[in-house]
């Protein structure tokens, strides 16, 4: 197909539902939840899980192909666009409020491990549950205390008990995205699992990190805490104890044997190479949400913003709202063309890394403009742009901080390893 | 549907115009803007290209149809070479392409086979003025309805080789609108500097000062005949062609200092593998993207007529500007002391950064 840029029928369909839920769900709910932090949005969940349910969306972790889920053989023609429809509805629902999307039920990160280094029966296995009566959660636990940007430097250690034949997990995780959620049995929830990344070997180094399948209440597992947050605070991030936590042998994902490559750690990647898109897409609700509000404050100020104009004949505020637009709508390609990669399986590893250094800066950059533009509406707790202020910044602080996300934009540019450039 | 692949001919023409930007432009540049002159012979070889040609349908002498996008990707493709020689290359789309979008149809049949049938040859247009306030969209050279006949009054800048010029694209203000004026070099009244423009960059170009002292334009040489022209499309086009050629100067900056940075060694290692210089590149290239894709939905919503198209393709323009500096200044400092030295192109191309943001009106896609 040559080079088109116009919005797919299936995510231009939904935009408006979206809106409505945004609006209505996510941000008349904004600031009591903001204020109540660690209380439930219960009301949020179930409304989405039906929505999800009734939309024929088990979970927002893109459907495999052929996974049969819809044997029509005649779509198959048809470009696949999943991953471009999941940005889409991540980032409308980000312009709601990214701390209640990261609380919509659904895989959310652990699906996307079990997609990216699981094996088809393990993908079958465990990502069934999300389409279920009720709504569950799962959850990602890579970082640790001493181990943050530097994944390959994790303690927690898995040990195979050969004579029950299964993992023996210890250690201790920190700011797990819905770690409560996924593990914790709730009462209204379905059972939940976490992926847990841990070593089979810690002499091999990468070559020996594997990531486990734990299902929620796992004996010896525990949430030890929740944090308290800057902002995206609906959104519970949680410390995780594994304390001699037994599980199943099958639940590594991918290969259970330690072979010089780094096939373990290259699944880490391979996942952050499909949702850091993801990640940047929801950075960019969050910064479109802030830049729609003070167009509209502009404009009921009577203030225009005169397109077209050469810079020197702009005031300051329409440079900078016009500089807000340049870096939001080209973000926003960026990130489309990142998942049109992975839809359409070329290797996006560089486009998908530019596309979260680009949002990260722009997440930030815009909310933080936006507040200093609208003065003391701007500071003020009547108004949310002081809450997105807050919320954009994790954009650029998650799945890769903007320096992590650099350094891969940089191996991939300059052709060098790990090694060459730290 | 989005999607991100060049045609299969587009492609075609994107080599094609990479090795000419390459073994040619590229080659000729340093020279070229030493010496102030560009070799005749460089630029009919890039007009055999067919750029132009291609863009214009086979009623009017040419042999397709026009694309913005394929305009964008192959200015881009050529900018990476040189940008004097770019300009110099697509001077008669100037005149053409206007024609072609606004034109009336005697105006298409009269000037366009004219133009891209033979050789290339000095066609132009004068839309740029020398006042710091320059606005295509507020024009203070003016024209005025008198007896079937307009007159133009005022003063144009950076007029791309109007001494030899056989015919020039005027614009002009009239009544508050830009509007176009087919006008022959010879007119009366129309009068042209002795010396050539002395910029910051891009001396391998003749641009001259275009005086305007009452010329009798006739009716019929106004663009779009009686009802004039939309100058909105052919605005955007300009600005697409300034921000795409941005990309491409930006792009060399990149590759050259990237190149250098994997060469060059300090305390024991390559530049390259220190973070302040490896991050530099990494937003470097990551802006040519942003840039890049931006420009190529503009060109897309221009060729789709979209209501919107242009202030995309002004947003495109004004964000490329910034990024063609931004890029091209790091890229002098990349290279550090060398960067600052004639001998590499690093310093060229950061003169021709800072131009973009004035450079709208030198080239159109
Ligand atoms: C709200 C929230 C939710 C999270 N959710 C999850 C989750 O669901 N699952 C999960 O596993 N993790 C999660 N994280 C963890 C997050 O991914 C890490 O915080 C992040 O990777 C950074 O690690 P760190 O905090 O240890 O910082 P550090 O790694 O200590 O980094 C500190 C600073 O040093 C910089 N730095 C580090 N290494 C380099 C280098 N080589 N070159 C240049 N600069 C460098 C960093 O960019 C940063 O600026 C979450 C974090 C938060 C705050």
């Amino acid at each position: 197909m040559p080079i088109e840029f116009e919005t797919p029928k299936p995510i231009a369909q939904t935009q408006f539902v979206l809106k409505t839920v945004a609006e209505e769900m996510m941000r008349s709910k904004s600031r009591y939840f903001d204020e109540h932090e660690h209380e439930i949005p219960w009301d949020y969940i179930e409304f989405m899980h039906t929505a999800m349910k009734a939309m024929g969306v088990g979970s927002l972790a893109p459907k495999e192909k052929g996974n049969g889920h819809d044997g029509d053989e005649k779509k198959e023609k048809r470009p696949p666009i999943a991953y471009q429809v999941l940005a889409s509805q991540i980032e409308a629902l980000a312009w709601g409020d990214v701390g209640f999307y990261l609380v919509t039920p659904g895989g959310g990160l652990g699906a996307a491990a079990v997609q990216a280094a699981g094996t088809p029966e393990q993908r079958a296995k465990f990502l069934a549950r999300f389409a279920e009566e009720k709504p569950t959660f799962a959850a990602m636990c890579m970082t640790e205390a001493g181990a943050g940007s530097d994944t390959a430097s994790i303690r927690t250690r898995a040990i195979l008990d050969e004579k029950t034949n299964e993992w023996v997990l210890n250690g201790e995780k920190i700011f797990v995205t819905g770690g409560d959620k996924s593990f914790t049995e709730y009462e209204k929830l379905g059972k939940g699992f976490i992926v847990v990344w841990a070593s089979i070997d810690p002499s091999a180094g990468r070559a020996g990190m594997r990531a486990f399948v734990i299902e929620a209440g796992t004996p010896g597992v525990r949430v030890t805490k929740l944090e308290h947050k800057l902002g995206i605070r609906v959104s519970d991030t949680a410390s995780i104890s594994l304390v001699d936590a037994r599980v199943p042998f099958d639940h590594i994902l991918g290969s259970p044997t330690v072979e010089k490559t780094t096939t373990g750690f290259k699944g880490a990647m391979a996942t952050f190479d499909a949702t850091r898109p993801l990640v940047a897409a929801s950075g960019l609700g969050v910064a479109r949400a802030a830049l729609e509000f003070l167009k509209e404050k502009l404009t009921e100020h009577g203030v225009q913003v005169r397109y077209g104009l050469p810079r020197q004949k702009l005031t300051n505020i329409e440079r900078e709202v016009i500089d807000m637009e340049i870096m939001l709508k080209s973000a926003w390609l960026m990130v489309i063309k990142a998942v049109w990669m992975a839809d359409n399986r070329k290797p996006n590893a560089l486009e998908s890394s530019m596309s979260k250094v680009k949002a990260g800066d722009v997440g930030t950059k815009i909310t933080q403009k936006v507040v200093e533009i609208l003065g003391p509406l701007g500071y003020s707790r009547e108004f949310l742009a002081e809450k997105w202020f807050r919320d954009a910044k994790i954009t650029d602080i998650y799945e890769g901080t903007g320096q992590i996300n650099r350094l891969v934009v940089a191996r991939q540019i300059l052709d060098y390893s790990g090694k060459d450039l730290r | 549907m989005y999607s991100f692949d060049p045609t299969e001919e587009q492609q075609m023409l994107v080599e094609a115009v990479n090795k000419y930007a390459v073994n040619d432009l590229r080659v000729a540049a340093r020279d070229a803007e030493e010496n102030h002159e560009l070799p005749g012979k460089l630029v009919s070889k890039g007009w055999e290209l067919g750029l132009l040609q291609a863009s214009i349908p086979e009623a009017y002498g040419g042999f397709g149809e026009r694309s913005a996008v394929t305009g964008v990707l192959a200015v881009e493709e050529m900018a990476f070479g040189d940008l004097a020689g770019t300009l110099a290359v697509m001077t008669p789309s100037l005149f053409a392409t206007p024609i072609l979008l606004a034109g009336t149809e005697e105006q298409k049949q009269e000037y366009l086979p004219k133009v891209i049938e033979g050789d290339w040859a000095p066609y132009t247009a004068a839309l740029i003025e020398y006042a710091f306030d320059f606005d295509p969209n507020d024009l203070k050279t003016t024209a005025t309805l008198r007896d079937e006949e307009y007159l133009l009054n005022g003063e144009k800048a950076f007029v791309l080789f109007a001494k030899d010029a056989e015919m020039l694209l005027v614009y002009a203000n009239l009544d508050g609108k830009t509007q176009g004026f087919i006008v022959p070099r010879d007119a009366a009244g129309l009068s042209i500097s002795d010396e050539c423009e002395k910029l910051m960059s891009l001396n391998a170009l003749p641009m001259y000062r275009v005086k305007l002292d009452s010329v009798k334009v006739p009716a019929a040489n106004r663009l779009g005949g009686a009802s004039g022209m939309d100058f909105e499309p052919v605005l955007a086009s300009m600005r697409l062609a300034a921000a795409s050629a941005a990309v491409g100067v930006a792009n060399a900056a990149f590759e050259y200092s990237k190149n250098y940075a994997k060469e060059r060694e300090a305390f024991g290692v390559k530049i390259a593998q220190k973070q302040a210089i490896a991050f530099m590149l990494a937003e470097m290239r990551t802006e040519i993207e942003a840039s890049r894709l931006l420009n190529w939905e503009a060109a897309w919503k221009l060729d789709q007529n979209h209501d919107d198209a242009a202030t995309e393709a002004y947003l495109a323009f004004t964000g490329a500007a910034d990024m063609a500096m931004m890029v091209t200044d790091r890229a002098v400092q990349i290279l550090g002391g060398h960067g600052y030295i004639r001998e590499h192109p690093v310093e060229m191309w950061m003169r021709n950064g800072r131009g973009f943001a004035m450079f709208t009106g030198l080239a159109i896609v």
